[in-house]
């Protein structure tokens, strides 16, 4: 277990080098001179020359992207070219907000999910599993953009009855965390499907059966608990990509997270914004993946980690 | 399940013929401007209604459908050519190439899709070309990842020891004797990600960074006239529609093939 964290650890290294370089590469290869956008084109060359000098984009690529790694390990991403204030200050402010959402699309998602699987498993074949099973795959197949905005029209603008759009308390919250939640609705609700009618057929249920053991406990100790780790994976990468804001959800609810701090980065070609975001992003991508595969650990003894095929 | 399937197929069909002949359904023009007709509701004369700018609906997500369609089916053939190339060089030699390559696979995977997508759609020029390389690039990464694991599953088959033993060279055991193996695998794989292709395309779309206007695609219809929502629902309701119901289907036949196939793809596709 210990050989195999700092393994993982130790490949976060070029992971991370990778991404930075990746970002770094995107974001200097873009259209758009991000001077021009902050002072305009028919400023002073001579005010033009100053600020490029103070974003450092005199040096050449190389001794740009040095000092930038320099400045990540300092846990800096810069100062926004539009606001001036520090990045990663405004991504602390906003990564709340984004956590909120997450959250709430996962208590909606993960209930239902779980329990529209579980069913759907013991009527096997019946209409009941059938319609889970369209509903389901519906949710996978929505836009959240459009499942979005119709979530909007009929509780905002029809019955009036939740905020169409803002951040803020637990009724600007409702919306967008539905949305959120229908695609991991819908992916859970399979998983969690296909995983327990592997399990309903093996032999040691059968012996739970046979010993007499009553068929709730079955279901819930037996079945449940090994129908736990391949559950705990989708749940995971769900709620990792939740983190790294919900680009789409949160620009059309107005929600003031990561998500549409990115959009906007990208629209207005803020470089330092745009990285910030992603390596955020990316880290708690990586940090959460490597949270499930220890969490498998404690939830499944035999999962062998060090031997696991990745 | 198997009239499910078979619905499913077809409606998928007829989506793609409409798509199709677009021309010779419709006589709109999908671009021409009516002044007189703006945000008509939908009735005899535009079936699906008219847009802020005039424009029939339904003519526009017609045309729109061979975007979104062409481009979901483009970015899969590409996906599926490099995921390809690369799955197989990298299960078949194995050692040193396969550590690299898999290293800028688990380096693509780590990557938030989306934002990847994005980067690269502002990257290069916004048109269609750039959407079918943002969703090749983000979509390659899992088909080289599952077909490398085929190979190494078939790697060490009799039948490919005996080819060796008979002298073929790397490129014919790797393209007559294992590629054909993959074959069913690559397909069912197309089929399962082409409805996430479509749904990239439309986010893309969506966000300004597909093809661009007065080019009708489902999504950049859906963006255009969102603000319009409350009192000319029909905009944006159908062409999502369209979108729903397409990756409807596809999920739906991705998951019959699969099952058919019997194959298990496991893990993250």
């Amino acid at each position: 277990m210990k050989t195999y964290l700092i393994k993982r650890v130790l490949f976060l290294i070029p992971l991370l080098l990778g991404v930075t370089l990746l970002t770094f590469t995107l974001t200097k290869a873009l259209p758009g001179d991000p001077v021009f956008s902050l002072v305009g084109e028919r400023a002073d060359p001579g005010v033009i020359e100053k600020i490029r000098k103070e974003l450092g984009s005199e040096k050449d690529i190389v001794g740009q992207y040095l000092g930038y790694l320099k400045l990540l390990i300092r846990g800096e991403f810069g100062r926004s070219y539009h606001t001036n204030r520090r990045v990663f200050d405004d991504i602390k402010m906003k990564f709340p907000n984004t956590l909120k959402l997450a959250v709430g699309a996962m208590m909606i998602a993960v209930p239902a999910g779980l329990l529209f699987g579980f069913v759907a498993a013991q009527k096997r074949g019946k209409l009941l599993d059938r319609i889970i099973s369209v509903f389901s795959v519906s949710g996978m197949s929505l836009p959240v953009f459009w499942s979005g905005l119709l979530l909007m029209f009929v509780f905002s603008l029809q019955w009036k009855i939740l905020p169409p759009s803002g951040t803020g308390g637990l009724q600007y919250l409702i919306l967008p965390a539905l949305t959120l939640s229908l695609p991991a609705l819908g992916i859970l609700s399979r998983i969690t499907r296909t995983t327990v009618l592997e399990i309903i057929d093996a032999p040691f249920v059968k012996t739970a059966q046979a010993k007499g053991i009553k068929e709730l406990k079955i279901q819930l100790v037996h079945v449940f608990r090994n129908a736990l780790i391949p559950i705990t994976t989708v749940i995971g990468l769900e709620f990792a990509s939740y983190l790294n804001g919900a680009v789409l959800t949160e620009t059309i609810f107005g929600w003031d997270g990561i998500g549409r701090f990115t959009v906007e980065g990208i629209i207005k070609r803020d470089y330092p914004v745009i990285m910030g975001c992603v390596i955020t992003g990316t880290l708690v991508f990586i940090g959460i993946n490597l949270l499930v595969d220890i969490l498998y650990h404690y939830l499944d003894p035999r999962v062998r980690i060090d031997g696991r095929n990745r | 399940m198997e009239g499910t399937g078979k619905l499913c197929a077809a409606a998928l069909v007829f989506i793609a013929l409409l798509s199709l002949f677009a021309p010779v359904i419709s006589s709109y023009d999908p671009n021409g401007i009516d002044l007189d007709s703006l945000r008509r509701p939908p009735g005899p004369e535009h079936f699906l209604g008219t847009d802020n700018k005039g424009r029939d609906v339904f003519t526009r997500i017609l045309y729109g459908g061979r975007i979104s369609l062409g481009i979901a089916a483009t970015a899969a053939f590409f996906s599926l050519l490099i995921g390809m190339i690369l799955g197989l060089c990298s299960g078949y030699f194995g050692g040193k190439v396969d550590l690299l390559l898999m290293a800028v696979v688990d380096l693509v995977l780590s990557f938030p899709a989306l934002l990847l997508a994005i980067g690269i759609g502002i990257l290069f020029p916004s048109g269609i070309h750039t959407v079918v390389i943002a969703i090749v690039t983000v979509g390659w990464a899992s088909f080289a990842r599952i077909i490398r694991g085929q190979i190494l599953m078939l790697r060490e088959a009799a039948f490919i020891e005996s080819a060796r033993s008979v002298g073929c060279s790397h490129a014919r055991i790797l393209f007559r004797h294992l590629l054909p193996q993959c074959i069913p695998v690559m397909l069912v794989m197309a089929g399962m990600k082409i409805g996430s292709f479509i749904l990239t395309e439309s986010s893309l779309s969506f966000l300004g960074l597909g093809a661009q206007p007065p080019t009708a695609t489902w999504g950049s219809m859906i963006s255009a006239n969102r603000v319009y929502i409350a009192s000319a629902p029909w905009m944006v309701l159908f062409p999502g529609a369209m979108i729903a119901l397409t990756v409807f289907c596809c999920n739906i036949l991705g998951d019959i093939l699969r099952d058919r196939y019997g194959l298990n793809i496991k893990g993250r596709i």
